[in-house]
């Protein structure tokens, strides 16, 4: 090697050298941003599993709430909290996935539909406090569902319905094109490449935006107690199967009911250190329930996926 | 447009060396517009029945906008429109008449794509949409026609252990042959080919061309292709268009031996495009 070319190769080194360094301010920057947030959702989980570990037992889940803290469990929470998912799922995931099936196969392209879209996308900015009171008017008092799971369940289903809607659009987009063009062209209707090829592949989106939805509409307080959960229950509503014909009932959508996120609340809000342990304890159990909300569907993602490549 | 009469091309008639066959269809004066972009003009061209036409010229000439026309695929999008007709023979109907549904045009008119889009779905569904579509249920029917269309593709020896296999699980080369299937399993009467063999290796496209070759005894095929090669190899008839005109149409022999344009010869013997 020539003298020339060690000194260009110093040179082009000490030039590495100097832009490297960039990146470990960089990458030093980005870990302590990131640890800001883990560090603060792992503190915060710990200390309630600390604090509320000790009350996990079986009568926590079996119990109705009580005047003595240590007999209080959250049995007609997590049931509660269940049967408004149903309806929530019920009532959001067809509307959801038509509006976004629609919007994206069978609207024209014209203002309309423009301004359909930026409002279905703003309404997943509305504070859900605002969706309580739109129920509280609309299914309340207008439509006399009562204070009831069918209630809370509908006005949930509103909340996330843009989620939904806008994780339908995302999933059809990803769709190439020449898939769509390909059942048209073998002389499909819109109808029939919408249900024999666009929902089916656009389901591992869709269902993971449904989870998303779900693990919001979960941990909701303000549009509950809006639409007038109780906070004491120690009733369970009718149970939808029955000994009897015709076997299934459905008295519990019209039941009073209360959830999770409103049965820690009002725990919280008591007076005895006893009480805040079981808050802990019904923390735990709904973040649980969000996590495995997750993990379902990122699971349900992987399993499905694997049949799609584009 | 609709409705006058049409000159003919007195110069495609004249050229022809060969007794003429029937037509097949015949594009009229068409034109074709995205938006405000004139994508094809003034189009005047026949496709002979139970032969092999190609469309050739550099990229965005229009050759694939033209294929497009045939079955409608630009009704799919906003913005598009056609001037002028396509007559599709022997029933004398106007493709593009807006009266006539494109679903109808696409059921007697099957497609095969530039790049393999066979569904996420098995091999023996694949091949039977088309039919499902048309509301085809019993099962022994499907078998039968499933078969009958892979053999078509030369297909059939290699699949035929594995029907319910994933489509994505097969070659490149054999999807496109699956596309192929899909589309002659439901008899259609005139084919169309976007660039079929373009995604593919050399041993598959040979392939594919044998089948074109087979498949002209039984139905009319308009094909793109930006290989001149290919076009010379598969075709009977050749057409030449740059910037959205038919600059010449005439037999393939004519066409690659003694063009009747400058512009083709540049064309075909590499010096432009």
């Amino acid at each position: 090697m020539s003298d020339a070319t060690a000194v260009k190769v110093r040179e082009i080194r000490a030039l590495i050298a100097r832009h490297k360094r960039w990146d470990v301010i960089f990458g030093i920057i980005g870990v302590l941003s990131l640890m800001i947030g883990v560090l603060t959702f792992v503190a915060l989980f710990l200390d309630m599993v600390i604090d509320g570990a000790p009350r996990l037992t079986w009568d926590f889940f079996t119990n109705f709430p009580s005047r003595k803290p240590n007999q209080a469990g959250i049995l007609s929470a997590w049931v509660g909290t269940t049967m408004v998912m149903i309806v929530t799922i019920c009532a959001a995931v067809p509307l959801g996935v038509g509006a976004g099936v629609y919007l994206e196969e069978y609207a024209p392209r014209n203002w309309m539909t423009d301004l359909i879209e930026i409002n279905v996308t703003n309404l997943a900015g509305v504070p859900s406090i605002v969706y309580g009171l739109l129920a509280l008017g609309l299914f309340i008092y207008e439509f006399g569902l009562g204070q009831s799971v069918l209630t809370a369940g509908l006005t949930l289903a509103l909340l996330i319905l843009p989620v939904i809607i806008v994780a339908t659009r995302e999933a059809i987009r990803s769709i190439p094109a020449a898939i769509r063009e390909g059942s048209y062209a073998l002389g499909a209707t819109k109808w029939q490449t919408a249900a024999h090829h666009i929902i089916p592949y656009s389901l591992p989106g869709i269902l993971t935006g449904v989870i998303i939805g779900l693990a919001r509409a979960i941990g909701e307080t303000a549009p509950i107690i809006t639409v007038g959960a109780l906070t004491f229950i120690a009733f369970l509503p009718p149970a939808p199967v029955q000994a009897e014909p015709p076997f299934v009932s459905f008295e519990w959508l019209m039941s009073g009911f209360t959830v999770m996120p409103i049965q820690m609340f009002n725990w919280t809000s008591r007076p005895e250190a006893a009480f805040q342990l079981n808050a802990a304890a019904a923390g735990v159990v709904l973040l649980v329930m969000t996590l495995s909300m997750n993990a379902l569907a990122i699971y349900i993602r992987y399993r499905l996926r694997k049949n799609i490549k584009w | 447009m609709v409705g006058t009469p049409i000159p003919e091309i007195a110069s495609v008639a004249a050229a022809a060396t060969s007794p003429v066959p029937a037509k097949k269809s015949e594009s009229k004066r068409l034109s074709f517009y995205y938006g405000s972009f004139n994508a094809l003009k003034n189009i005047s061209m026949p496709i002979y029945e139970k032969k092999v036409t190609a469309l050739i010229g550099p990229s965005g000439c229009g050759k694939s906008t033209y294929l497009r026309c045939f079955n409608r695929m630009h009704d799919l999008y906003p913005g598009n429109r056609y001037e002028g007709q396509i007559m599709l023979y022997p029933d004398n109907t106007n493709l593009l008449n807006p009266d006539v549904d494109p679903i109808e045009v696409r059921m007697r008119i099957s497609m095969v794509f530039q790049k393999p889009n066979p569904f996420p779905k098995s091999i023996y569904e694949n091949v039977a949409y088309g039919l499902r579509v048309r509301g085809e249920r019993k099962r022994a029917l499907l078998d039968d026609k499933v078969e009958e269309a892979l053999r078509g593709a030369a297909l059939w020896e290699e699949v035929k252990d594995r029907l319910n296999d994933l489509a994505f699980n097969l070659s490149g080369g054999q999807q496109q042959r699956l596309c192929i299937a899909r589309a002659l399993a439901t008899n259609p009467e005139f084919l169309l080919f976007d660039e079929p063999t373009s995604a593919l290796d050399p041993i598959a496209t040979a392939n594919i061309e044998q089948l074109l070759a087979d498949l002209k005894e039984k139905v009319t095929i308009l094909i793109v292709t930006h290989n001149m090669q290919q076009a010379a190899r598969v075709s009977d008839y050749t057409a030449y268009m740059y910037l959205g005109e038919l600059i010449e149409f005439n037999e393939t022999d004519t066409i690659f031996i003694k063009p009747g344009h400058k512009q083709t010869e540049d064309y075909i013997t590499g010096r432009f495009g």
